[in-house]
């Protein structure tokens, strides 16, 4: 008993000072519309209880990180491996990180699906894309902090899109890297940015969007037909607050709190059963025995990066971006008013869904790399049997040249090698044996020319090998004038004496 | 009191302040910009010329892989310092020096010489065994170092990032650090 008057009283000498009690009573009881404690409210609040979480645990990993090119991967190695418990830390961290990316996409396409961007609350909404900008920000820049190979030719893809820009290039990706080469102060450069520069901004940032939550309110749920207007709705929202509505805490709040405690579950899950994302080998470039690969949320730019033809790839990498955070600054302007309903914004509908495929497609690609040549398939994947038993000698020739000059990295058989070309399996009934000859010679459709690389032995043997690759059932493709030929020179040779 | 017309003393205090503190701003601001900038701004050791080695390491007709220390690198740099790049001995006395980098985003390239192609193993870009393009997103050949034959050794200008305009088919243009 005594210790709750004590408590009192100090909070009321704190207050008397302070005098935030006032303000943080009205917050806690400012009103909400009814519909809006919904279960689709709630994630802006779990963004920003990820957000405080990867707070919390980035400050601790500092504790033990070194941010020195020479050590950082070795500092990675001892949290892994020797710190009680750092694992953890470094998982939770990396998981929150994709948690975050992935809530704040949610958050955003729930705000725009329910068009909660309208009149008042653009200014909420820009703040909101340059929240997303500078989660991806730190996304990207934590990356580079797990100092490891695709930390380090990850920042080369950085430098190396910089460098397309005009005029600039050059300096953009020494002022990037911090020198002329990635090196130390590379690293130290990222550090500042991941742990001072985009954290101040993202806090600042939060405040910004919290506070315009608060003086506009939360957005009411929308009802197909009522249409905002910029001379009527403040009077209508006013209404559906202050006459229907209901005091954030407790109507709204439970929700919010319900999910963000599941999707701090979750994310805990995922550290314990996954574990910390790495570090993978150690960051130096000297090791070229690498297939560098971007984090989950840049899956899908590596999948563009691969898919663009060449011709269009500067210019998407360096406008593409641009125009797309134009295009979300504008939106609120564009669309101010109108229908905020789903139901009667079919565009909105299909922007959304268009993008979430789009998105699955590439980070799936991206996950299979079918572009990317198997490195060591030519060297580690057998020749599947079927194709040699029965062969004669020149043909299993053959099947080792396709072998030894690395064809199976792009080419698959049987399901096995690479992908970047056609599968071979059954190229006989495509390609006549004249066309095989100068596909593997001349090359074309993105295809190197092998005329070098191949001699007249080893071209015949390879093309007898391809010539015997077609379904039992099917013949391989003849050259029809071949045939006429052939005969024509068969006549003229018996007629000879 | 004031002064002339509605200029207050007390509002002229204000804005002579401000002036003030504007050119202290300045002051503080311009070593602010230059240290920040500095990376831009540092001239020594850009590129200069290293040895890879003694020339019998590089057998007429073959590529072999040779690495530099790069010389413009603080302490902390580690193995990140550490830059291989392809050197091709096409005779004698001609080489070919490729920078590790791929031409479309600076992946590392691999030599394969049984098929005398360079695959990259990020986006599929392939090249000749002289660097040229021969498929894939590249939007042009192999980066390729100068060269020079002193003393027995091969010695190529580096120190530097590849940047699109020093590749193998483009004109070289002047480095900064010239």
């Amino acid at each position: 008993m005594r210790l709750i008057e004590m408590t009192g009283r100090i909070a009321r000498w704190l207050d008397q000072r302070i005098q935030l009690g006032k303000p943080i009573q009205e917050t806690l009881d400012h009103p909400v519309p009814r519909r809006s404690a919904s279960w689709f409210y709630v994630f802006g609040s779990a963004a920003l209880t990820v957000f405080i979480l990867q707070l919390f645990t980035g400050i601790l990993l500092a504790t033990v990180y070194v941010p020195s090119a020479a050590q950082a991967w070795d500092s990675l190695q001892a949290l892994d491996h020797q710190v009680t418990l750092g694992w953890f830390l470094r998982a939770l961290h990396g998981w929150g990180s994709n948690f975050m990316v992935g809530i704040v996409l949610v958050h955003m396409a729930q705000v725009f699906l329910f068009g909660a961007f309208k009149f008042p609350r653009e200014l909420t909404w820009i703040a909101g894309v340059f929240l997303l900008l500078m989660t991806l920000g730190m996304a990207f820049s934590g990356q580079v902090l797990r100092f490891d190979q695709d930390a380090y030719w990850g920042l080369g893809i950085g430098g190396a899109i910089m460098s397309r820009v005009p005029v600039l290039g050059p300096w953009l990706v020494t002022f990037l890297l911090g020198g002329p080469i990635i090196g130390g102060s590379t690293l130290s450069r990222f550090f500042a940015l991941h742990v001072f520069v985009i954290p101040g901004t993202l806090i600042a940032l939060v405040g910004l969007h919290l506070l315009l939550v608060l003086k506009l309110g939360v957005n009411e749920w929308p009802m197909p037909g009522r249409v905002v207007r910029r001379a009527t709705y403040l009077q209508e929202y006013h209404k559906l607050t202050h006459e229907e509505g209901v005091p954030f805490v407790p109507y709204a709040v439970w929700k919010d709190a319900v999910f963000s405690g599941l999707v701090l579950l979750s994310i805990i899950a995922c550290a314990v059963y996954f574990g910390p994302y790495g570090p993978n080998g150690q960051p130096d470039p000297s090791i070229i025995q690498t297939v560098p690969r971007p984090d989950f949320f840049f899956l899908w730019l590596y999948a563009v990066l691969s898919l663009l033809p060449p011709s269009l790839e500067t210019p998407v990498m360096l406008i593409g971006p641009a125009i797309a955070i134009l295009v979300l600054l504008a939106l609120p302007f564009v669309s101010g008013e109108g229908e905020k309903s789903w139901k009667r914004r079919p565009f909105a509908v299909l922007t959304v869904l268009l993008a979430a495929v789009a998105f699955g497609v590439l980070t799936q690609q991206a996950r299979n790399a079918p572009w990317s040549p198997k490195m060591q398939a030519w060297s580690s994947d057998a020749t599947p049997a079927k194709f040699l038993k029965g062969r004669t000698a020149l043909e299993r020739q053959g099947a080792l040249v396709l072998q030894a000059k690395q064809c199976r990295n792009c080419h698959s058989l049987d399901g096995i090698g690479g992908s970047r070309g056609p599968a071979l399996d059954a190229v006989a009934v495509r390609l006549t044996s004249d066309q095989l000859i100068r596909q593997a010679i001349q090359g074309g459709g993105n295809m190197p020319a092998y005329g070098k690389n191949l001699r007249p032995a080893e071209t015949t043997a390879l093309v007898a090998f391809l010539e015997t690759l077609h379904p039992p059932g099917q013949a391989p493709a003849r050259d029809s004038s071949r045939a006429v030929v052939d005969a024509g020179a068969n006549q003229s040779s018996s007629r000879r004496p | 009191m004031t002064l002339r017309g509605d200029i207050s003393r007390r509002g002229m205090f204000f804005k002579l302040a401000l002036l003030f503190d504007g050119i202290v701003a300045l002051i503080v601001a311009l070593p602010i910009a230059g240290y920040l900038l500095s990376p831009l701004i540092r001239r020594s050791g850009c590129a200069s010329w290293l040895s890879l080695g003694s020339l019998d390491q590089f057998p007429v007709g073959q590529t072999r892989l040779a690495s530099y220390r790069n010389p413009d690198v603080n302490p902390w740099a580690g193995e990140t310092a550490d830059i291989p790049c392809w050197v091709r001995r096409v005779d004698d006395g001609n080489f070919q020096v490729f920078a590790i980098n791929c031409a479309h985003l600076w992946c590392p390239v691999r030599w394969f010489p049984q098929s005398g192609l360079f695959m990259c193993p990020c986006h599929g870009g392939v090249y000749y065994e002289d660097g040229s393009r021969a498929s894939g997103p590249p939007p042009h050949g192999l980066f390729q170092y100068s060269y020079k034959i002193e003393g027995g050794n091969l010695l190529i200008k580096a120190g530097e990032v590849p940047i699109p305009t020093r590749a193998a088919n483009a004109t070289t243009r002047k480095s900064r650090c010239a």
